[in-house]
């Protein structure tokens, strides 16, 4: 129904044309013409060199920095781990450490939580399906900026939702989410998972679409209920799609920066800190170099630590895939 | 067309049904209650917006506006204090406009030639290539931020428009290339094969083959590097100064700025002028925006 499967069509056509194709390059070529092979090498040349610089130069730069005794401006010495060792000792870090554990695994649940009952209900052939998505996505091409800003004004007790429900005549109302200690990170959750359920719904519900309609005619045949069809065939085949939305939820949770500042500024008191505000605030506030550049590396370990297996498992799957024949 | 025809008959066969009209009125209930969840943060905004401060103070942050105005618009856009300067969001909005227009336009173009090269020439290193963007594509912003400070700084580009826009021209193209190529590597060989045994170079055959048949994957890159970058705080903040400021970074100022009476009406208007552009090209781009979603994430 869906243009998705006719996308797939090409590739083997392709296969076939570079096969059946003769070679050119046998031909005697001249000295312009063997110039004019080197330019896509040429157009790729500066990305690569740029990405290079990015990627390899300026991470072993970051970690060079971060075993220096850099404190305002940076030194190339070689202090070894000290500044390691002084960030698990920092309650600013470690209490970061942990909001974003909490906080990931909460956002990721329940982002995914919501983002699949939408997608399943949106599947019931309802009225109105595209004005819906709409509504439902929306929140994902506002910034954080803006997203953070908004729920701090509706969440806090003085002017909203708790002063909304008291001027109705409900006094008793006690809504103190973002202003209690305890509580602060649940609202950076709320903010965050209204963020991206959205997402998560279309990326489901492009899934859900592409799945081979003749099993489950197969299955409503042989009468299985429909959370039964759900369940063992609709569900287990969208996993591709499913380890992609893990795989951008968990980058979106580690970067997680400015919904906080706007949210709670990492409020009350250190409660809703997180781990890149950590960094910022070394960096450019507190004039601790070493230790923001530590605390960046942390980062980048805890982000391979979480993907690799998202993205093996993805592998895997693939292989698994190709292997049956499907592909 | 024959699945859509025969499906609904399952339902027919039985001509009421309590359950599943009681089934049906769930769905609908659910969805709307969500939708409602989804849309309330953005029409709050748009209510305070048209109201009076005093009224917002009086009553509460939600609620539906006794008496309108569009003076918080011209206050937001103009004469807002942001940073002891009372200059509103103009200034930002049109910093990150100067910024994110030529980083969007450039990123994008580079991003396209490398797919072309990538997916259509012999490389030697294209692998390397494909590896090194994708890890570009995933790398924390927090592990390149010294390096990048310390970098700009050396250019003489430090907290400059030109500075934040390189950034996002280096970081970007990761992004463009990934989506490019795979947008790419579907279009037939055939087509470049014939233009270069007619003599065309590379980009001869770019400008009258390539380009002409990607205007899905150059609507769909630009609205989310234009998105991407519009929205971005962490360098924006970082590299930016009072002399150039986007309108993110000068948007927190101005939610961080809890000196005297908290002005929401402005501050409503002022967070959706940050909110427009993006809003804008998801509504035009609705459909184009989904496809970016779902194409370049399930790669």
């Amino acid at each position: 129904m869906k243009a998705l499967p006719a996308s797939y069509q090409p590739l083997g056509h392709v296969m076939q044309s570079v096969a059946l194709t003769p070679e050119f390059r046998t031909r005697p070529v001249s000295r312009a013409a063997r110039l004019a092979q080197l330019v896509p090498t040429l157009v790729l040349l500066p990305t690569l060199v740029t990405t290079g610089i990015y990627i390899f130069v300026f991470v072993c730069w970051n970690i060079y920095l971060s075993l220096s005794s850099s404190t305002l401006l940076p030194v190339y010495d070689f202090a070894g781990f000290d500044a390691y060792t002084r960030l698990w000792r920092n309650p600013r870090w470690t209490t970061g450490v942990q909001n974003l554990a909490v906080f990931g695994t909460l956002y990721i649940v329940f982002s995914v939580l919501v983002g699949v009952t939408l997608a399943i209900l949106m599947d019931q052939r309802v009225k109105g399906e595209n004005f819906l998505r709409s509504i439902f996505l929306y929140p994902i091409a506002i910034s954080f900026v803006v997203t953070g800003t908004t729920w701090q004004w509706i969440l806090n007790p003085s002017t909203g939702l708790e002063k909304f429900f008291h001027d109705l005549g409900w006094t008793g109302f006690e809504f103190s989410l973002i202003t209690n200690r305890e509580t602060a990170l649940y609202a950076v959750v709320l903010a965050a998972v209204w963020h991206a359920s959205g997402f998560v719904m279309v990326m489901v519900l492009a899934a859900l679409r592409g799945v081979d309609q003749d099993v489950v005619k197969a299955g409503r045949i042989d009468g299985a209920s429909m959370i039964k069809i759900y369940r063992r065939i609709i569900l287990p085949s969208i996993w591709p799609v499913m380890i992609s939305v893990l795989i951008i939820l968990l980058q979106f949770a580690i970067k997680t920066f400015d919904l906080v500042l706007a949210l709670t500024h990492g409020g009350p008191g250190i409660s809703t800190t997180f781990p890149a505000i950590f960094v910022y605030d070394r960096l450019f506030a507190a004039g601790e170099l070493a230790q923001g550049a530590a605390a960046a590396v942390w980062l980048l370990i805890g982000l391979i630590v979480v993907l690799l297996p998202v993205i093996a498992l993805g592998w895997v799957y693939r292989k698994h895939k190709t292997g049956g024949g499907h592909g | 067309m024959a699945d859509a025809q025969t499906l609904p008959d399952f339902n027919r066969k039985r001509p009421f049904n309590a359950r599943l009209l009681a089934s049906r009125v769930l769905v609908y209930a659910t969805l709307i209650v969500v939708g409602l969840f989804a849309i309330m943060p953005l029409a709050v905004i748009f209510l305070n917006s048209l109201r009076y401060n005093e009224d917002i103070l009086r009553e509460s942050f939600i609620g539906w506006p006794t008496r309108t105005t569009l003076e918080n618009w011209d206050v937001a856009w103009s004469s807002a204090c942001i940073n002891a300067s009372c200059t509103g969001v103009e200034p930002y909005f049109w910093a990150s406009m100067l910024m994110v227009v030529p980083a969007t336009m450039i990123s994008t173009a580079i991003g396209l030639l490398n797919g072309f090269a990538l997916t259509k020439w012999k490389m030697p290193f294209a692998s390397v290539v494909f590896v090194a963007i994708t890890i570009g594509v995933f790398l924390p912003p927090q592990v390149v931020l010294l390096p990048w400070a310390i970098a700009l700084s050396w250019l003489g580009l430090s907290k400059s428009l030109a500075g934040l826009a390189l950034v996002h021209i280096i970081q970007g193209t990761c992004f463009t290339t990934l989506f490019c190529r795979n947008y790419l590597i579907n279009l037939p060989d055939d087509l470049i094969k014939a233009a270069r045994i007619d003599g065309a170079g590379f980009f001869r055959t770019f400008w009258k083959i390539v380009v002409p048949l990607s205007p899905p994957i150059i609507i769909v890159t630009v609205i989310w590097q234009f998105t991407f970058i519009w929205n971005e705080f962490l360098f924006a903040v970082t590299f930016s100064s009072s002399d150039f400021r986007p309108i993110t970074a000068a948007l927190m100022s101005l939610n961080a700025d809890d000196t005297g009476v908290s002005e929401y009406g402005f501050g409503s208007a002022a967070v959706l002028i940050a909110a427009i552009p993006p809003l804008l090209i998801y509504f035009f781009g609705g459909r184009y925006f989904v496809r970016g979603l779902t194409q370049g994430a399930v790669k």
